[in-house]
Parts: C-alpha cells; sequence; structure tokens
C-alpha cells in the first residue's frame, strides 16, 4: 500500500516536472513572439531576409547574414570536434593505458568545465593575434570555429567514450574470435554498435554551439556580412542579441526578439535534423 | 547504449542544476536578509543608463551615501537609450544619457554633470599621428584600407566600429558625416573597454572611444595612442576649454522636475566638490 502510494507520488511529482519544463519553452516562445510581433505586423516578414543590411535604426532588418552565421560557425565546430572526439573516444576505451585513459577523461571533464568567457578571452589574446598574422583582421569565423571547437570537444568524446564503453562485450569477443585486427574490431564493430550514443553526444554539442554567446561575441568581429571566406568575420544571431540588447529601443529592440525567434526556429530545424538522423541509424 | 550515455549525461546535468539552483537560493538569501535590516525609513535612488556615464555616477553614489546613511542609491548600466525609457517609464528615478537630448525627448529634464570627448585610437606602434577629418571619413568608408596610404606600414587597416545604437556611434558618424550604411568595419564592438583591447592587442587597428576610458587605459600602460581630431590633440586642457571638436554631456535626465532626494543627489553631482572625482576619472568637469 505504501509502496504503491509512494509510486503514485513520484508518478504526479514526474509529471508535474515534465509539464513545467514543457511549459518554459512554451512560454519563452510566447513571449519572443510577443516581443516582436509590434515589428512582424508592420513589415513584412520575409524583409528579415531580403533586406540588404542590419541597420535597424535606419529602417533595415536584414537578419540573413547573422542567420548565415550562426550556421556556419555550428557546421564548423562539429566539424572539426566530431572526429576529434571520436578519435579520442577510440584512444581511451582501445589504445591507452588504463591509467593514461583515466587521466584523459578527468582532463575532459575539466575541459567542459571551464567557462565560456575564458575561451573567448583565450580566442581574443592568443588564437586572433595568431590567425591575424597569416590574414587580418584576425578575430574572424575561423577563431570562432576553432574556440567553439575546444569547446564542444569534451561533450563530444566523453559521450562518444560512454557510448562505446556500453557496446556489449560479447561483440568484441566475437569480432576477435573471428580473428578481426584491434583496428577491424574498432571501425567495425565499436563505432557502428555505439552510433545513436555518438549522435547524441554531437547534438548536445551542436546545440552549445549554436546557442553560445561570449565566446562569439569577443572573437568572431561581429560584422554582419555573409563571409567570404573563413578569415572575414562573421556576426552570430546570438552576438547580435547581447550587442545590442541594451541599446535597442521600439523597433531595434522587437528586430532583436525577431532573431532570437529565428534562432529558436534554427535549434527546432536542428533538432528535427538530428532526430531524423538518429531514428535511422538505430533502424540500421 | 543510448540511455547509458544519455543516463550519465543526465546525472552531470542534475549536478549542475542542484548548483545554480544552490546558489541563487543563496544569492536569494542574502538579499532577503539585506532587505529584512533596512531601516523603514531608508529611501532609494534607481539610475539607469549609459555605460560611460555609470562608473563616474557609481563614484558619486558612493560619497553620496557616506554624506546621507538614510539613502541607497543603485547604478545600472544598459545605454543611453535605456536611461531615457527607464526615465520615461518612472522605472529609474535618474536616467544616465551620454549625449544631447533629441527632439522627441526634450520633455525630460537635463542636468550635465560633466563633459566627455571621443576620439581615434591606434596601437601605440602605430607610426601614424594625425588623420585629417577626410581621411578618417575614408578609412571607415573602406577607401583608404592600407596604412601604406598614410605613411604608415603595409598592412592593411583593421576598422573597428560600434554596433548600433551606441550614442557614441551616432556623435561619431554625425561629426564625420558618414552614414552608417557606408561604413566598411573589420571589427565591430560592443563598449570602450572592448574596442580598447581590440587595438591594443591588433598593431593595424583604428578605432573610436571615449576619451575618459583610453586615457585611463593608457595611463595603466595599454599600448595604444590616442590620435588629435582635426590637429587638436585630446588633452584635458582641449576638452575644458571646448577647443575639442567631438564632446558630450554626460546627462542625469529625470521626468519631473527633481525634489527630494533625486534633487539633492543631483545638486550635489554637479556640486564643485565633484570636480576631483570627474577629473580621476578622466572626464571634463562642467565650465564654472
Amino acid at each position: 500500500m505504501s509502496l504503491a502510494r509512494t509510486e503514485r507520488m513520484l508518478y504526479a511529482g514526474c509529471r508535474l516536472a515534465s509539464i513545467c519544463s514543457g511549459l518554459i519553452v512554451l512560454f519563452i516562445g510566447f513571449f519572443l513572439f510577443k516581443e516582436s510581433l509590434p515589428l512582424l505586423l508592420k513589415i513584412n516578414p520575409m524583409r528579415f531576409l531580403n533586406d540588404p543590411g542590419w541597420h535597424p535604426t535606419e529602417g533595415q532588418f536584414g537578419l540573413f547574414p547573422m542567420f548565415a552565421g550562426s550556421l556556419l560557425i555550428t557546421v564548423g565546430a562539429m566539424i572539426v570536434a566530431a572526429p576529434l572526439g571520436i578519435i579520442l573516444a577510440v584512444f581511451c576505451r582501445f589504445f591507452a593505458p588504463r591509467k593514461i585513459a583515466n587521466a584523459y577523461q578527468a582532463l575532459l571533464s575539466v575541459l567542459s568545465g571551464i567557462p565560456s568567457v575564458v575561451f573567448g578571452l583565450w580566442g581574443l589574446v592568443v588564437l586572433a593575434p595568431i590567425i591575424r598574422h597569416v590574414q587580418p583582421p584576425g578575430v574572424s569565423l575561423l577563431a570562432g570555429v576553432l574556440v567553439l571547437a575546444v569547446m564542444i570537444l569534451p561533450t563530444i568524446a566523453l559521450s562518444a567514450n560512454a557510448a562505446m564503453t556500453s557496446v556489449p562485450f560479447e561483440y568484441l569477443q566475437g569480432a576477435a574470435a573471428l580473428g578481426f585486427s584491434k583496428w577491424q574490431r574498432v571501425w567495425g564493430v565499436a563505432i557502428p554498435a555505439a552510433r545513436p550514443g555518438i549522435v547524441t553526444g554531437m547534438i548536445l554539442g551542436a546545440g552549445r554551439a549554436i546557442g553560445e554567446t561570449m565566446v562569439v561575441l569577443m572573437v568572431c568581429g561581429n560584422v554582419v556580412q555573409v563571409p567570404d571566406s573563413v578569415f572575414d568575420p562573421v556576426r552570430t544571431l546570438t552576438a547580435n542579441i547581447a550587442l545590442e540588447m541594451s541599446y535597442a529601443l521600439s523597433d531595434h529592440r522587437a528586430a532583436l526578439f525577431v532573431s532570437g525567434l529565428m534562432l529558436l526556429f534554427v535549434v527546432m530545424g536542428f533538432v528535427a535534423i538530428s532526430e531524423s538522423i538518429r531514428a535511422k541509424v538505430i533502424e540500421k | 547504449m543510448i540511455l547509458v550515455a544519455a543516463s550519465s549525461n543526465l546525472t552531470n546535468k542534475i549536478k549542475q542544476g542542484l548548483i545554480l539552483s544552490l546558489s541563487i537560493y543563496l544569492g536569494g538569501m542574502s538579499f532577503a536578509a539585506r532587505n529584512a535590516h533596512a531601516d523603514p525609513s531608508e529611501s532609494q535612488l534607481v539610475l539607469t543608463g549609459s555605460s560611460t556615464v555609470a562608473p563616474l555616477a557609481a563614484e558619486i553614489a558612493h560619497h553620496f551615501e557616506k554624506m546621507h546613511r538614510q539613502v541607497r542609491v543603485d547604478v545600472q548600466t544598459g545605454g543611453s537609450s535605456r536611461g531615457i525609457a527607464d526615465a520615461r517609464r518612472g522605472l529609474a528615478d535618474i536616467g544616465m544619457v551620454s549625449r544631447h537630448l533629441k527632439p522627441a525627448e526634450e520633455h525630460l529634464w537635463e542636468f550635465p554633470i560633466a563633459y566627455d570627448g571621443i576620439t581615434l585610437i591606434v596601437h601605440k606602434s602605430n607610426p601614424v599621428d594625425g588623420l585629417s577629418n577626410n581621411e578618417v571619413r575614408e578609412i571607415y568608408q573602406g577607401r583608404i584600407n592600407n596604412w601604406k596610404m598614410l605613411g604608415g606600414r603595409d598592412a592593411p587597416i583593421t576598422v573597428v566600429n560600434k554596433a548600433a545604437g551606441h550614442s557614441t556611434l551616432e556623435l561619431f558618424t554625425d561629426y564625420f558625416h558618414l552614414k552608417q550604411q557606408e561604413i566598411r568595419a573589420s571589427v565591430i564592438i560592443g563598449d570602450n573597454a572592448q574596442g580598447i583591447k581590440t587595438v591594443a592587442g591588433n598593431p593595424d587597428a583604428i578605432a573610436y572611444v571615449s576619451i575618459g576610458a583610453a586615457a585611463y587605459d593608457s595611463g595603466q600602460g595599454l599600448p595604444i595612442k590616442l590620435l588629435p581630431v582635426d590637429q587638436v590633440s585630446p588633452t584635458l586642457f582641449n576638452l575644458q576649454s571646448g577647443k575639442f571638436p567631438i564632446l558630450r554631456p554626460l546627462n542625469l535626465v529625470t521626468l519631473e522636475v527633481p525634489e527630494g532626494w533625486v534633487k539633492k543627489f543631483i545638486q550635489f553631482a554637479r556640486s564643485p566638490e565633484m570636480k576631483s572625482i570627474i577629473q580621476e576619472q578622466y572626464f571634463v568637469p562642467r565650465p564654472d
């Protein structure tokens, strides 16, 4: 009887918690929409993509360069961090001596706990000057991609490692019994079996990258443009809000909420795409 | 497998969440405790607005609180636009605005407490010592894009601009007859400090910032150089005599005619005793 009661309470508690977290997302979405509505009603929403520039105080609201900036920087960071993270996990799991592997994991955990503003500072005073020697001004898409890659590397590596650790031992044993080399066991058995976990880690990493504000504000240069090369500065949707919100009034302010709304849609699109990838991976 | 990965992540999230909520809880407690001890007769003044005025206002507030123990002064930044908006809606007792009021804002009461100039800064190692107004305009339009064209090193110019909405940007574009849309920037920054750091870290950059902030950081040893504007050096003397061309008032604004503590604070901020504090922050006191 008492067990049933605890269970009922647990059930009610879980339900309450999940309703709350769901509602919070809805509330935030509603709030963003409400704050951007005055401008959305005033001008054609397509103008946010088509306007030639972002000069909100002069009535031009082109958000497309920021949209492209956010997307490019996230994709770039993934391209750098995902292979590295997976290789790191493979090294820890299959090739490194136990002690080194443990030390490595501890190091990665520390790396994941460093506040983003510290990464930003590092990018600004160390990385950007190095890039500037290759091609000025240094603060650029490339700087943002590299710093974000370092930031999301632990997320990807740690979840890939956890996923590979949970690959049933029998799979690997069976593969070894069939005469697979170590590399074949890793590449042909462990990684495919761990793929859903690896994809989850990548999604979490991408989520962190696209929402990151402080780092990109510091190292990307914040110029509103679709970059021609990785050395060009870019501005992301998040940096746009952080940079201008405290100075914005009326239409300008509403336009920044539209940036937020757009970011929400980008993240939704991201989740949808990654969910469909994961569904396919699991099916396989 | 996915469950394992997700659950190890979940425990991490829970840990982070716990730490976060604990710190919020503790933060809330200290706040509550302070309120509980507050004298019921204590009054509070809220100032919001310009990030240029805020450090000065905070310093003045500090001295004001020492003299009047029953008053607490709360200074929050957020840009001149917020200073105007908050004063208008009554969210702040006093708004801080680092520019002249615009025609649409003239129903507010404005009280200048000091003046600040805006000047161009470059890296200390940059051999260029002065630019004509036309050269500045062409640099910001991207028509001059290498220091060699100005007698400097053979290096592309990194043009640092401010984000939209800053009063510094408005003042700069007005003075140099630039349109915001024609500026070709390589880096866009938020506040003065970020601009100064960018120039200190990049020998080929040029930026425009508050003279107060630049002179202070240059005095602290940062490798930046303040350039004259229209051949007038940004010295305290030139600022004070009104010779320096880009000068702006640092204003306190109110919605109503100031009364009570608001009036006392504004009078205090404008009193001769505050002159040394204003100069310590490299701003220009009001002429007597």
